[in-house]
């Protein structure tokens, strides 16, 4: 297992490097231009001195050179000095990725912005998933049954309808028309006390409710489909013979065997809560890292599309290593040496 | 009866008096807040030309005088407008000196001197800093401080108008102190300075997030002691117009939301819910459809949409050019994409008012007949497909714009309108960063022009339009020469609109200055060089219990946010 992981690893750098090539590579050939969103009424030659202020003076594999040792070393060694709380080396002079709309380190809006993106989007796939497995148990074990009917048509609803449209029908629903929740989400909001507390439920209930229908939509078919899988199983008819309680047979011996394979599925989901539900950070304005990419989208801030994108990368890698691991814990049966 | 109406007499005197009273304090009515669906990135103007971090900043930095709604010079940090008549403005046109207001002190508490100006001009010309404003500070020989209240601008041309510098939200004075160590190549380092910028303006940065969310306090050292009236003020961004509006408008979430560029219809529904009110104000935007004066056909292979590549092979019919513009009806493009946000027009110049013309409102009124009868009588006659054509020469346009909805529907109904007079029409949307983009290498920059026609919104900041109207000068074509930079977009060039240009340059007097723009105005739009469609405005809607929005297109939205206060 061991071997297994660190072979993996070592296999993991040069995918990671070919891709941020990639990354880089389009972004940049992409025909987009920083000065592009400003004003008609700024003269050519002042847009470019500001392409040359940006670097974009300088040729693309010398900025993709620098790009690659400001982001494996230059912000890893700033981060590592935040941590630690002392200066290693010439850090004043380190040159960090900077975006271009706000010049400020792109790391540093990162780590902003993270919190909200976890807790909201992680609470979305948290309810998702206690959502999603009891629904698929019972649709499976009573298939055909009216539960089951209005359960899978719920689950296509849910699938199939975007989120940017549930979220602003929520929205038109819950704030405009009943002004139960606020429509806007407050990111300067602290938690000190009971009704600051009460407030950051209420602007949450509404996102996270609109992201937990979705994945619970798309979770609870793979739940209910393992589950059919499992319950036609010899071991099943086993486990009956032997006279157990079919609430032993349903929730130990079936649940278990079919949770394998929904398991890989939701380490494999888990990157995206860093990437963020972009749209649905956009609608109800969470400062999200989500919002965060499709801001810098809009404002051709390459060097922060390029980073964001290449941390979505690195995660998606990472977990796809760690659902395989899993895997392997969870089933004996499957052994990688 | 008599008795009661004392009464309430009484009482509404009582309360008159209890909200003047009010408004007469700092801080005493809470928060406002105020919703950008751009969010504020940064709070430098010099680094960021963007609208919305121009106006954020706009709360805190100030200039030395800005412009009211109607687009008139007010005095901010100065007691006067320097003038010629004032002593102000040397009699050569060649320097200008203001006077700082006593007393005045930055948000720290420290004073405001003219050091400080002048240190701010060293920062946005200093070499390598890429200063988006540098603009604002052309042909300028120095700017000195004679004492430490007086400020002396030396150019190095005569300047009719010579209030570019520190006048208006995109070149307002920064503290000397705080930037001191952020010139040249170190200004985007300075990351602190730019997100905390310290200023004069009514408020002062609590706490930034960028791209997210701006925080400001009341100004303990504002110069007027009962300003501003909130105590703290926010900015949120993020989202869309559509949303922003809706949160004014209906659910009563936010103060303020700027540039609300969303369908007419949906708006007026918003605003129906009596929460909030939608207000626009009209500055120099105008949504123009230019005409292409030389050949951008691929044959003529590098030459193409250059003089060198020859005239257009219909378009330099003046005949059709005039055709094209009564062809279309600018009151239906008013309606279905703008509404209270245009108003149809023939001008290329519509405001301010002494320079807008009035007289080539021939436009305005659709003539699909007249145009018909104009290319009737040049010899183009309709095809076996109802196209027109001449000398085998068919009236086939290629008509580009950027995508954008609103855009696109005018498209569809001006292609309709010259379907109708014989005239076909190819539809072309590029994605606005790359039409805009200036890209030398790409073929779709609105610069290069490999169209017949294209559609799209300029205008000009502050009040002058010598500058804007110098734009059809012949040496501004873009061509591969000057690699595509120039403002001639059209290609245009005739010799009298170039003198013209030359007359104004060295005009001083106001009203002069306004006969010959309107002179050139009307030589650009009766020459076809563009049609003129829509004078553009900008919408934002306020909440009702808001007071004191003087909506002004002509400087930031925010200009006199130390006016507005809670309506009681």
């Amino acid at each position: 297992m061991l071997n297994y992981t660190l072979r993996r690893l070592m296999f993991a750098v040069p995918t990671l490097l070919v891709i941020s090539f990639i990354i880089f590579a389009l972004l940049d050939l992409a025909p987009n231009d920083p000065t592009g969103n400003l004003p008609l009424t700024i003269p050519p030659e002042v847009r470019e001195q500001i392409r040359q202020s940006l670097g974009l003076g300088e040729p693309f594999p010398i900025r993709y050179l620098y790009w690659l040792q400001q982001f494996f070393i230059n912000e890893p060694l700033n981060l590592l000095e935040k941590i630690l709380g002392f200066p290693i080396g010439d850090s004043a002079e380190r040159l960090r990725i900077r975006s271009w709309a706000t010049r400020s380190p792109v790391v540093d809006l990162i780590i902003e912005r993270m919190p909200q993106t976890l807790m909201v989007v992680g609470f979305a796939y948290f309810f998702g998933v206690l959502i999603a497995i009891p629904i698929g148990v019972i649709s499976a074990y009573k298939q055909y049954s009216i539960f089951d009917q209005v359960g899978t048509f719920v689950s296509m609803v849910g699938f199939s309808v975007p989120t940017f449209f549930t979220g602003v029908v929520f929205i038109v629903i819950f704030s405009v028309n009943l002004q139960w929740f606020p429509s806007i989400y407050d990111t300067q909001l602290e938690v000190t006390d009971w009704s600051s507390f009460w407030q950051q439920v209420r602007q949450m209930v509404m996102p996270v409710s609109v992201l937990a229908l979705y994945n619970a939509a798309q979770l609870s078919r793979f739940v209910r489909a393992s589950m059919l899988d499992n319950l036609n199983q010899d071991y099943v008819r086993t486990a009956r013979a032997k006279g157990m309680k079919e609430r032993v047979v349903l929730l130990v011996h079936v649940l278990r065997n079919s949770l394998i394979p929904v398991v890989t599925v939701i380490a494999l989901g888990i990157p995206t809560i860093f990437s963020g539900a972009i749209i649905t950070e956009q609608i109800f304005r969470v400062n999200g890292l989500g919002q965060l990419l499709i801001i810098a989208i809009q404002g051709a801030d390459i060097p922060l599309v390029q980073t964001l994108t290449f941390i979505f990368a690195v995660l998606i890698v990472l977990f796809n290593l760690i659902a395989d691991l899993l895997y392997g814990i969870l089933d004996p049966r499957i052994r990688y040496d | 009866m008599k008795k009661l109406t004392t009464i309430l007499t009484g009482t509404a005197v009582a309360l008159t008096m209890s909200a003047a009273a009010a408004r007469a304090e700092r801080g005493t009515d809470g928060e406002l807040k105020i919703i950008y669906w751009q969010a504020v990135s940064i709070l430098n103007p010099y680094l960021s030309g963007g609208t919305k971090d121009v106006h954020g900043s706009s709360l805190v930095l100030e200039p030395l005088a800005k412009y009211d709604e109607t687009g008139t010079m007010v005095p901010a940090l100065v007691d006067e407008i320097p003038t010629v008549d004032n002593g102000g403005v040397a009699e050569d046109l060649k320097s200008i000196t203001w006077t700082i207001s006593e007393g005045l002190k930055w948000s720290d508490g420290t004073p405001f001197t003219a050091n400080d100006v002048v240190f701010t001009w060293k920062y946005c010309t200093a070499p390598d800093g890429g200063c988006q404003q540098a603009e604002k500070f052309t042909d300028i020989a120095s700017v000195e401080a004679v004492d430490d209240r007086s400020v002396k601008i030396t150019y190095t041309v005569p300047k009719p108008f010579p209030y570019g510098p520190f006048v208006g939200a995109e070149s307002p004075v920064i503290q000397e102190a705080q930037f001191k160590d952020c010139l040249g190549p170190k200004a985007p380092e300075c990351t602190e300075q730019n997100f905390h910028p310290i200023g004069t303006g009514p408020f002062r940065v609590v706490d930034f997030k960028a791209n997210d969310v701006v925080t400001f306090e009341a100004n303990p050292n504002y110069r007027d002691p009962s300003k501003p009236a909130f105590a703290s003020a926010v900015i949120k961004g993020g989202g869309d117009a559509a949303s922003a509006a809706r949160s004014v408008l209906e659910t009563g979430e936010f103060d303020y939301a700027w540039n609300l560029q969303i369908e007419p219809e949906i708006l007026t529904q918003m605003a129906q819910a009596g929460k909030g009110t939608v207000v626009s104000s009209f500055g120099t935007s105008v949504e123009r459809i230019e005409i292409n004066q030389t050949n951008p056909s691929p044959d003529v292979g590098d030459m193409r949409s250059t003089r060198d590549g020859g005239a257009h092979p219909f378009l330099s019919d003046p005949a059709v050019r005039k055709a094209l513009s009564i062809a279309i009806d600018r009151e239906i493009l008013v309606e279905v994409g703008y509404g209270a946000a245009g108003q149809a027009t023939c001008n290329i110049l519509p405001a301010p008012k002494n320079y807008a013309s009035t007289n080539v409102d021939w436009c305005l009124t659709q003539d699909i007949e007249g145009a018909k009868k104009l290319l009737d009588d040049a010899g183009w006659v309709p095809g076996g497909d109802g196209i027109r054509e001449k000398d085998g020469v068919r009236l086939s346009v290629l008509y580009q714009t950027s995508t954008n909805s609103v855009r696109q529907a005018t498209q569809a109904l001006v292609k309709d309108w010259w379907q109708e007079i014989g005239v076909e029409t190819e539809l072309r949307n590029i994605d606005a960063s790359v039409f805009f983009g200036g890209d030398p290498a790409s073929p779709d920059t609105f610069q290069k022009f490999y169209a017949d026609v294209e559609m799209y919104t300029n205008n000009f900041d502050g009040t002058d339009p010598e500058r804007y109207m110098s734009s059809w000068l012949c040496k501004d074509i873009p061509s591969p020469k000057n690699g595509w930079l120039g403002n001639n977009i059209p290609r245009y060039c005739n010799d009298a609109y170039d003198a013209l240009v030359a007359e104004m340059a060295t005009t001083a007097d106001i009203e002069k200055r306004g006969e010959i723009a309107i002179k050139m105005n009307d030589m650009l739009v009766n020459d076809g060089a563009l049609v003129p469609l829509i004078h553009r405005g900008e919408v934002s809607a306020h909440s009702n219990t808001l007071a004191g929005v003087r909506m002004n297109s002509w400087d930031s939205q925010l200009w006199n946010a130390s006016d507005w206060s809670r309506a009681k």
